[in-house]
């Protein structure tokens, strides 16, 4: 009972703060004489107004989930991932690699091998900041961080040099995939099948973190790092489980973006999937659940956000307004966290009271 | 008129935090020239009271008066300006700046230049005046803790204090030490100067106040000059009954030896030598208590048994086998129990709720753990069961640990441990930071479990409570054992002098 009256106070904050974002928004498009009202509801239109709309942003969510738990889980164990970006981009490499080498296999055979190699390079990316982490404890927020460097910018040397199309009119892209290595659309939709990869994966996380002896473990791991020691929990051998995992599920993003939205591998895959990961982790407070719904209302924003160009915003507009709502939503969060909510911090109620009151201390003798 | 008034007058203070009034309408009086013990249990608001006069916090109401004028002080800075000082408990200094960079530390510091060598002649002379032997020129990392807490009075000393505050300033002393401290303090009150001693312990009280005050939950009981009272009085206001008596541990035959330490040396977390050649025997059915000033090995005496730490030298056996290089879970199932002296960092996941927390060594097997997944009925049942007979109270068995109270967390980490059913039971510092009754709960445990059979080593800074406890004590100095005795036959005098360095 107490849980469910926690949540909805949690809910209830989360959705103020994003109603504060929302109004600081229309404030701001006022000021270059666009309605706000008829901006907020193109925004909402274009984001889930139609089939076409949902079915946009549900795409557009379904990397966002993937990474989003590749970070959510991280967290679970008290460790930052901001390293999604990069295993996003190994693991399209991984995936390019496989698609362009057995061009001519047909689908059945391909797509599995895509996505054991984009997990298998996701993965060793993650790896790459998990061992020194597991073993030496260097900080996993600056390694993941440098390692999406590296990785964006192998993708760029790939598509520029050994993987260059001769097709491509010197642009920098891969040769277009064989129709094999394009997930397959659910009926006539817009929709692939890589939908039901984040929908599959969360349970099975639920299931494995919030059920099973190795998660709790991992909890206590993340909760108290010198009480698991005490409890005989051995640390690295969990962190690098659990950074591999993160790694795999960003790869398998990759994966389904090189194959269903670009169908090759080339620059620019990702508008910054990995990063975005990181606020719809923490908004979510690593929640399973909550990281699938937080991605599909992110994925809904991006695409909505496209609406308002139409309406003469201008794109950098759309990206300070997205700034202004995320924001918000995060400090949300942070006061959701809270057991009471510091309106006006005590310190300063103190100071405040002090300030009003007469002064009447008369100066020392 | 001004010499009439006393020095610190508060009136009616009330101070609220979440969920707990810590000062509930007190009136507290501070004279010039005495010194003054503020006494009561752990949560009595002793603290807050005297962090209200130091101005680290607001009241929610009263008034404060210093030398009979009411002040409103809204920083530490105005307090400090006002004269008044307060050694805290955890003390506040910088430990890579010198005693004398410390002591000048932000308090008319020169604007430009600061010139070492005239700091540390001008602390040095008010060391020697007052009596507090420190070296002004050594960084504080090197200092002792008694030498750090000099220090620190020498920096409100330096800051004009005329009223002193201590909390608790004799948990981290030797008795010897102790006594120093009150002789320094006399000495200061016989300037005029106010002290105000914070502390739980009677006979302090007993030796150094001239008034004290008690206070518990959150209001004054009493103020009383001391020769007006009675150790046996002062306790009864502090905890509203009488103090239970300790049953004494019945004298027992040894049994078996349980965990046995030869020749251990250990390093500490710089790689500077915390345990040389460390010979202890404990047996079953026995407590064998460590005494020793806080720093002198004892953590990592706990932690070489329980395996959280590596022995360079010398090999640690338990009933028999050689566990040095054995990792902690093995130990655990061989059937070690630590119930560690940091509870809330080491003891438990504060953020972790009680029921995940009473699992913690238990969620491997039945009826807790399955193959694979926690049995979640098992584990509730289980935790269940540790809460009725261990008595635990406020427990929402879904809330967070950290939701309960110092007692009760504690109470947590020994249901978990001795439901392990362990053979030697480790307890660093079992007590610290509980109320009388709380403290009392535990001791009583522990004792239960040496009369169930179990070897208890016990390390504790409270002399009082090893000799109450132990069968044996040890005295543990700058990483060697210094002496083993009998408790029955123990005098406090001659531990204090081991436990100095001196035996």
């Amino acid at each position: 009972m107490k849980n469910v009256v926690r949540t909805a106070r949690t809910f209830a904050i989360q959705l103020a703060a994003v109603g504060v974002g929302l109004v600081l928004s229309a404030m701001i498009l006022a000021t270059i004489g666009v309605s706000p009202w008829e901006a907020l509801t193109s925004l909402l239109r274009g984001a889930f107004g139609s089939e076409f709309a949902l079915t946009q942003s549900a795409l557009k969510a379904i990397p966002l989930a993937l990474t989003g738990l590749s970070v959510a889980l991280c967290l679970r164990m008290r460790l930052w991932n901001i390293g999604a970006e990069g295993q996003f981009h190994a693991g399209a490499i991984g995936a390019s690699w496989a698609a362009l080498t057995f061009s001519d296999m047909t689908a059945p055979g391909l797509l599995p091998l895509m996505i054991g190699a984009s997990i298998l390079t996701g993965a060793f990316w993650a790896l790459l900041a998990a061992v020194p982490r597991a073993l030496w404890g260097v900080n996993e927020i600056i390694t993941t961080l440098l390692l999406n460097y590296v990785a964006i910018l192998a993708v760029a040397y790939l598509v520029t040099g050994p993987w260059r199309s001769d097709a491509s009119f010197n642009l920098p892209v891969s040769d277009v995939f064989g129709s094999g290595a394009v997930l397959p659309r659910l009926g006539d939709s817009q929709l692939h099948v890589g939908v039901f990869i984040p929908i599959v994966a969360a349970p099975v996380l639920y299931v494995l973190f919030n059920r099973s002896k190795w998660g709790y473990e991992v909890r206590m791991i993340g909760a108290s790092p010198e009480t698991a020691r005490l409890a005989g929990m051995s640390t690295a051998r969990k962190i690098l489980v659990v950074m591999l995992g993160a790694g795999a599920l960003a790869g398998m993003a990759g994966m389904i973006e090189v194959s269903s939205s670009f169908g090759r591998l080339r620059q620019g895959i990702s508008p910054g999937y990995g990063y975005m990961a990181i606020v719809i982790a923490a908004l979510a407070a690593a929640n399973l659940a909550g990281t699938l719904l937080v991605a599909f209302l992110f994925g809904g924003f991006i695409v909505g956000a496209f609406a308002l160009q139409a309406l003469g915003v201008p794109q950098a507009f759309v990206l300070l307004l997205q700034g202004i709502v995320l924001f918000c939503a995060l400090a949300g969060s942070q006061l959701a966290g809270r057991r009471s909510i510091p309106w006006i911090p005590a310190r300063l109620r103190g100071y405040r009271r002090a300030a009003n009151a007469p002064e009447e201390e008369p100066s020392t003798p | 008129m001004a010499a009439l008034s006393p020095l610190v007058e508060l009136r009616g203070i009330v101070k609220e935090f979440p969920g707990v009034r810590a000062n509930d309408g007190v009136d507290f009086e501070l004279r010039h020239g005495e010194v003054h013990a503020l006494l009561g249990e752990n949560g009595a608001g002793k603290t807050t009271l005297m962090n209200i006069l130091a101005a680290l916090v607001r009241p929610d109401t009263g008034e404060i008066r210093i030398r009979g004028e009411a002040v409103d002080l809204r920083s530490p800075k105005d307090a400090i300006e006002r004269g008044i000082g307060m050694v805290h408990q955890h003390f506040r200094l910088v430990d890579r700046f010198t005693a004398a960079e410390n002591v000048t530390l932000g308090w008319h510091t020169p604007r430009v230049l600061i010139r070492p060598h005239l700091l540390e002649r001008e602390i040095a002379r008010l060391s020697e005046e007052y009596g507090m032997r420190v070296d002004p020129g050594r960084a504080i990392w090197q200092l002792s803790v008694g030498e750090q807490q000099r220090v620190e009075i020498l920096k409100n000393l330096y800051r004009g204090a005329n009223v002193l505050i201590l909390d608790e300033p004799t948990a981290v002393l030797t008795p010897q030490e102790a006594v120093q401290l009150f002789e320094g303090l006399r000495g200061m009150a016989a300037e005029g100067r106010g002290i105000v001693f914070i502390t739980h312990k009677l006979e302090e009280v007993m030796s150094v106040a001239d008034r004290v005050t008690v206070l518990s939950r959150g209001r004054n009981v009493a103020t009383v000059q001391k020769s007006e009272t009675t150790e046996a009085e002062l306790a009864r206001q502090m905890i509203g009954r009488d103090l239970p008596r300790m049953p004494a541990p019945a004298p027992r035959e040894p049994g078996a030896p349980i965990l046995r330490l030869e020749r251990v040396d250990a390093d500490d977390e710089r790689g500077l030598p915390a345990l040389a050649g460390v010979d202890l025997e404990v047996f079953e059915g026995e407590i064998l208590g460590v005494a020793g000033v806080a720093g002198n090995g004892q953590r990592a005496l706990a932690e070489v048994v329980v395996g959280l730490r590596d022995v360079r030298a010398g090999r640690v056996l338990l009933g028999g086998d050689d566990v040095s290089a054995w990792p902690v879970r093995r130990r655990i199932e061989a059937g070690i129990g630590y119930c560690p002296e940091d509870r809330l960092r080491f003891g438990v996941a504060s953020t972790l709720s009680v029921q995940e927390n009473l699992i913690a060594k238990s969620y491997d097997q039945a009826p807790v753990g399955g193959r694979f997944l926690l049995d979640r009925r098992g584990a509730r049942r289980y935790a269940e069961e540790l809460i009725s007979r261990f008595d635990i109270r406020g427990a929402d068995l879904d809330a967070p640990v950290s939701a309960l109270s110092g007692g009760n967390l504690q109470k947590v980490v020994l249901a978990r441990e001795i439901s392990a059913n362990p053979r030697l039971l480790v307890a660093a510092q079992p007590t610290r930071g509980l109320d009388l009754g709380a403290a009392d709960a535990t001791r009583r445990l522990l004792i239960e479990q040496r009369d169930a059979g179990r070897a208890i080593l016990l390390i504790s800074e409270d002399l009082d409570e090893l000799i109450r406890l132990s069968d044996r004590i040890a005295v543990i100095y700058e990483g060697r054992i210094t002496g083993t005795f009998p408790a029955h036959r123990a005098d406090e005098e001659e531990i204090g002098l081991l436990m100095a360095g001196r035996g």
